[in-house]
């Protein structure tokens, strides 16, 4: 007898198997066959484009998605996401812990998913418009009501503690722009970039990039936060992986670098009186 | 803006908050953790870490009454049911109450409306202060589409953990708070008008600004509140067969998507 309790879906078939309901004799995709024909003929970005827009990508479109998961693969050891991965992964923590602590430190306002899906809001509002940009990007904030979140302290996008737009976002940015519609927003934020920069006063980081990319894959704020979490993880995890290896003992210990300012110094606990000699 | 003030703090960082100085003592907020707070109630002390001053034993014994009070060990709750499906996968205990505490950052539940609601009642408080009208600031949101966080509940019409919550209040001497006041009167403005009932996040939130935390001083204090209902529901899962917690036959699945069709198929 079937169950009261269903999910729904759009996204997802299964056909049981004869012998047993909980078993799935084939899955469909947005109505494709996953194992008789996505497996075999698809590539795992024409499947993931599939599975977040509903329909079988255009070979341009997943090769620019290839290319910006190649660009956010690896973000390397010092960026706080890797790093949180790589403080699980010395320790010898779960991997899914790494993984959970690259997830959450990942998902902030400085570099992580929730400036590229603000980011991703912008372009929403602000089009390829620059007078928009220039007053929205000082202004990001949807309205005055506190929330989960904090305000953003900085221009969505961009790195406030740059200096000059760093070589990997400016190759980046003009490679992805080249697989890109050239009406789209990459191309007007490579045509752009020198503007907004001298606006904003600090330089394009690659979460501007990125979230100019998921905007020309037709992707929302909240498809394009989702993968840009999940397209990072690769080096979180090499990185907790090869810190596992190498060991606690080459790995930083900040406690002489903290310094506590109106330090208290030793409690002098009122000790019990002594009976005199 | 540049680089240069991340000189000053690759190799130093200057805290007020604490540190441990192993193998000898600990400060937390200029107290000696093992000496001057190693008699606090960890609730007590979780409240101290947050706030970094002693927040009063009767407000500590209300925000204590929040934790308690939202520990329902009932799986059909969505951060329970978390925990349970990693108990009947077999995860780890620590992954399995992480996954569900985070997950109580949500927008229908938990975080986002304790928020909301808690800043709902400070902006109201300064509304009134400039010389306005209760009814009009609830009337003023209602009327810019906003969600009144605290007013109606998706599952149930009343809520259960109001009356305990004003009695403990009472108890604890803080019932007649100013925005305690303001949230009764919020909500027999809404009922009269459009019959929302009141959940106890309002008055959460409401007793919460009585004692003075702000917003993100209640987000971290309540972060935690509904770990002890999920304990259970993990234990539950966990120990019964591998995954026999509300199994989903394929059937189960309703799909409204796209009929069948060919990968190599026109469009």
């Amino acid at each position: 007898m079937a169950s009261d309790y269903r999910y729904h879906s759009n996204i997802w078939l299964e056909e049981p198997e004869e012998s047993n309901p909980f078993a799935a004799k084939a899955s469909y995709c947005h109505g494709y066959d996953v194992s008789g024909q996505i497996i075999p003929q698809a590539s795992w970005f024409e499947y993931l484009l599939l599975m977040f827009k509903g329909d079988r990508p255009q070979a341009s479109e997943s090769r620019l998605l290839e290319k910006l998961a190649m660009v956010l693969a690896n973000p390397g050891p010092r960026e706080a996401s890797v790093r949180a991965a790589m403080n699980a992964g010395v320790a010898g923590t779960n991997h899914s812990s790494a993984l959970m602590a690259a997830l959450a430190v990942g998902a902030g306002q400085y570099g992580g998913a929730q400036e590229v899906s603000i980011c991703m809001r912008l372009w929403q509002e602000c089009g390829q418009c620059l007078e928009l940009w220039g007053n929205q990007l000082f202004n990001p904030e949807e309205d005055e009501r506190a929330d989960i979140w904090l305000p953003m302290e900085h221009a969505p996008g961009f790195d406030p503690n740059g200096d000059r737009t760093p070589a990997p976002v400016l190759q980046s940015l003009d490679f992805l722009a080249g697989l890109a519609p050239s009406n789209g927003s990459l191309t007007w934020l490579n045509q752009n970039r020198a503007t907004l920069e001298d606006t904003v006063g600090y330089p394009l980081a690659i979460s501007g990039v990125a979230a100019a990319a998921l905007v020309d894959l037709g992707l929302n704020e909240d498809q394009g936060s989702m993968l840009y979490l999940m397209l990072r993880l690769p080096g979180a995890a090499v990185h907790a992986l090869e810190q596992k290896q190498m060991g606690w003992k080459k790995f930083p210990y900040y406690g002489p670098a903290i310094e506590l300012a109106d330090d208290p110094g030793p409690f002098e606990s009122s000790k019990p009186e002594q009976a005199p000699l | 803006m540049s680089h240069k003030h991340l000189l000053d703090t690759e190799s130093h960082w200057v805290t007020r908050k604490g540190k441990a100085y192993l193998s000898d003592r600990v400060v937390m907020h200029n107290k000696d953790l093992h000496q001057e707070l190693g008699d606090y109630e960890w609730l007590h002390l979780y409240l101290y870490s947050i706030l970094g001053r002693d927040i009063g034993e009767n407000e500590a014994k209300l925000l204590n009454f929040y934790w308690v009070a939202t520990s329902y060990p009932d799986a059909s709750i969505w951060p329970n049911h978390v925990t349970a499906l990693a108990g009947t996968v077999r995860s780890t205990a620590s992954l399995a109450l992480m996954a569900g505490m985070s997950v109580s950052e949500a927008s229908m539940y938990g975080r986002r409306p304790e928020v909301r609601a808690l800043d709902f009642f400070y902006r109201a408080g300064r509304w009134c202060d400039d010389g306005g009208e209760l009814i009009e600031f609830v009337e003023r949101e209602k009327s810019a589409g906003r969600i009144l966080y605290g007013y109606g509940r998706p599952l149930a019409k009343s809520d259960e953990r109001i009356p305990y919550t004003i009695k403990k209040a009472e108890e604890c001497g803080l019932g007649e708070g100013r925005y305690l006041k303001m949230a009764l009167n919020v909500h027999a403005h809404l009922e009269a008008t459009y019959g929302y009932s009141m959940n106890v996040a309002a008055i959460d939130a409401a007793l919460a600004a009585d004692v003075g935390l702000n917003c993100q001083e209640y987000q971290l204090f309540m972060t935690p509140c509904f770990i002890a209902g999920m304990v259970p529901c993990y234990q539950d899962a966990r120990d019964q067969p591998e995954g026999s917690f509300f199994p989903v036959r394929c059937t189960s699945i309703v799909y409204g998507g796209r009929a069948k069709r060919d990968w190599n198929g026109p469009e």
